[in-house]
């Protein structure tokens, strides 16, 4: 990080700290960071996250203080204990609750906001790369999160979750029995469950800490994927950038209160009411809406093994992503066939999610009913449906995204970022 | 030992002008840091591994004498549901046809149940796709069905259809006499 900053020490003791701690100048560097003039509402996501994280941090440390890990005890100690007895336990519990939902909306846009204008090529690999690894986190945080209720949907999602991995040839079994600490999701399985997703948050923020020192160094893209060529592109972060965010928080506290206080479980699944029986699944089992479509990809293939290499596949293809788009082109906005594409991609995504909630042998189009049977499923089934979007998933990765940007004819990229603002304030004048 | 200590002794001061030596050291001092770290690492791993009261889990002995014909009966062992269920004569030929149809785990149903005993099916009732408890009269052979995934099995607990790799896992069982079994 270079220094952007008019910090000047004025006082002794400012100087006598600024030459042993410069914790004050950090600051400083960070509230005066230059920042391109042109970033849209679709860049206040960042802030939006770091307003998730530390909410859940707060929230879930207050939490543990009542929560107790343990098969006989955990459900009562959330459905009793939380949710009637302790004083505000309800409200606590419906910010933690509906606050992962929330990190994953944020976190879902961002990652799409990152794709559609190319934030995530030279020189941001690496950015992109961290905020990858911080996803991977958040997925994990959750799915342990999710469990320590202890009902029906916590303990068979942790059981289908954990036999995932017991898919691999000889690493499977004894990585599901060191997972579980017996040969079922059981006591000992919930316990390390708690102590990791305690511990898990920690590692996000120090990801987090590296994910921003990793966007100071290029610094922000924005919507023109043009670099900043001179201080005229930019502005200070604050107060330009810490008004914009903190309206955007604003705006998202709406809908979060939405969820909070008018569907606490909207986001949930009934199911989690009744307490974990290891001797009966629930009829319909069916992950949080976030991780719905990689459940999607995961049912989508036949075989057990390719199925969870599909799921884990798809991931995948977004640690790979700077190396597979071969476009000189950063922003789609310059790239109008990409931007058809993309949105496609979009699209097959939340139709993967939509086909990760439904039974798979179950008609896309009620009125229908069976269609013929191709392979192994009737055409007319949420199966096929969800085969088609996988497919889509993985050709924008592996074949859209690098061949069109060797192909296409993209539109005329500006000089820079103060380019078109000011011909478009020529433009209104006249 | 002492070869080498004369050696340093005549070149005071210049250790490092024997590169092999100094090699060597820094070999060893890595390879015992590593072995040190690892001899660290194995008890932070197998703590994790099922405890000695998880692993002294007893056997159960059912008497199967309460299990009418037609009926099944669903029991915890391990902590892991099992199946005890007292096929009819139907699903006994049912399973016994099915022993020449194209499977993706070949097995008889003569090889699943006890000789003598072959209405007796006992099966861990654990999907061997995701692990979920597959539900008995659904699914086209007339067996399980998984509802989490849409494996089917069949009356033997032999996989016909779905994602599920293998059939329905027999535990380790012994009958004691005509009425009781003990599992495991």
């Amino acid at each position: 990080m270079t220094a952007h900053t008019t910090y000047e020490p004025k006082t002794a003791i400012e100087r006598w700290l600024d030459t042993r701690l410069p914790i004050v100048r950090l600051g400083a560097e960070v509230l005066e960071f230059p920042t391109p003039k042109n970033l849209n509402y679709w860049w206040t996501f960042g802030g939006i996250l770091s307003f998730c994280l530390a909410t859940q941090i707060v929230t879930g440390i207050v939490l543990a203080m009542h929560y107790q890990a343990g098969g006989a005890s955990a459900f009562l100690s959330v459905e009793q204990g939380i949710m009637r007895d302790v004083n505000y336990g309800w409200l606590i519990r419906g910010i933690h609750a509906n606050g992962a939902s929330m990190f994953f909306i944020a976190v879902y846009i961002h990652m799409f906001r990152g794709m559609y204008y190319g934030s995530y090529k030279a020189p941001r690999e690496l950015l992109w790369l961290l905020g990858c690894v911080i996803y991977l986190l958040m997925m994990a945080t959750a799915f342990m999160g999710y469990v320590l209720p202890w009902g029906q949907m916590s303990f068979w999602g942790a059981k289908v979750i954990t036999n995932l991995l017991g898919a691999f040839p000889i690493i499977g079994k004894p990585i599901t029995t060191l997972l579980w600490g017996g040969f079922a999701v059981d006591d000992p399985t919930l316990n390390r469950f708690f102590s990791l997703h305690y511990l898990l948050p920690f590692l996000i923020a120090a990801v987090v800490a590296l994910h921003i020192w990793a966007l100071h160094v290029p610094g922000n893209n924005n919507p023109t994927g043009v670099e900043v060529k001179s201080k005229a592109d930019t502005v200070p972060f604050h107060p330009y950038y810490t008004v914009k965010d903190g309206f955007a928080i604003g705006v998202f506290l709406i809908l979060f209160a939405v969820f909070i206080f008018y569907e606490p479980d909207a986001l949930g699944h009934a199911d989690n009411f009744i307490a974990a029986n290891p001797l009966v699944t629930p009829a319909h089992i069916v992950p949080e809406w976030y991780f719905l479509p990689f459940y999607a990809i995961l049912r989508a293939i036949p075989d057990k093994l390719s199925g969870v290499i599909a799921m884990f596949g798809a991931i995948a293809m977004l640690f790979a992503l700077p190396w597979l788009n071969t476009s000189k082109v950063k922003s789609m906005r310059y790239r109008p066939t990409m931007k058809i594409y993309f949105l496609i991609f979009v699209a097959a995504c939340c139709v993967l999610g939509w086909c990760g909630a439904q039974l798979p042998d179950d008609p896309v189009i009620g009125g229908l009913g069976k269609t013929f049977t191709l392979i192994d499923s009737d055409l007319n089934s949420y199966v096929w449906l969800s085969r088609i979007a996988t497919a889509y998933y993985f050709a924008y990765f592996l074949l859209i995204t690098p061949i069109l940007g060797l192909r296409e004819t993209t539109s005329p990229v500006p000089d820079s970022i103060s380019k078109p603002v000011l011909a478009g304030e020529a433009a209104k004048k006249d | 030992m002492a070869e080498s200590l004369a050696d340093s002794a005549s070149n005071p001061g210049h250790a490092g002008d024997d590169p092999s030596r100094r090699d060597f050291i820094h070999i060893v001092a890595a390879a015992a840091a590593v072995g040190g770290a690892a001899a660290v690492a194995w008890p932070l791993i197998d703590q994790m591994n099922p405890a000695a009261d998880t692993l002294a889990l007893a056997s159960v002995e059912f008497d199967l004498s309460k299990v009418e014909l037609g009926q099944e009966v669903t029991i915890a062992w391990r902590k892991q549901p099992l199946f005890i269920r007292h096929r009819t004569p139907k699903e006994i030929a049912e399973a016994v046809a099915g022993d020449h149809a194209d499977l993706k785990d070949p097995q008889t149903d003569a090889d699943r149940v006890k000789a003598g005993h072959a209405e007796w099916l006992i099966l861990l009732g654990s999907c061997t796709h995701l692990g979920c408890v597959p539900l008995f009269g659904q699914g086209e052979y007339g067996g399980w069905f998984c509802p989490c995934h849409g494996s089917v099995y069949d009356t033997s607990g032999r996989i016909r259809k779905g994602p599920a790799p293998l059939n329905l896992a027999v535990p380790e069982y012994a009958f004691l006499n005509d009425k009781t079994v003990k599992i495991g």
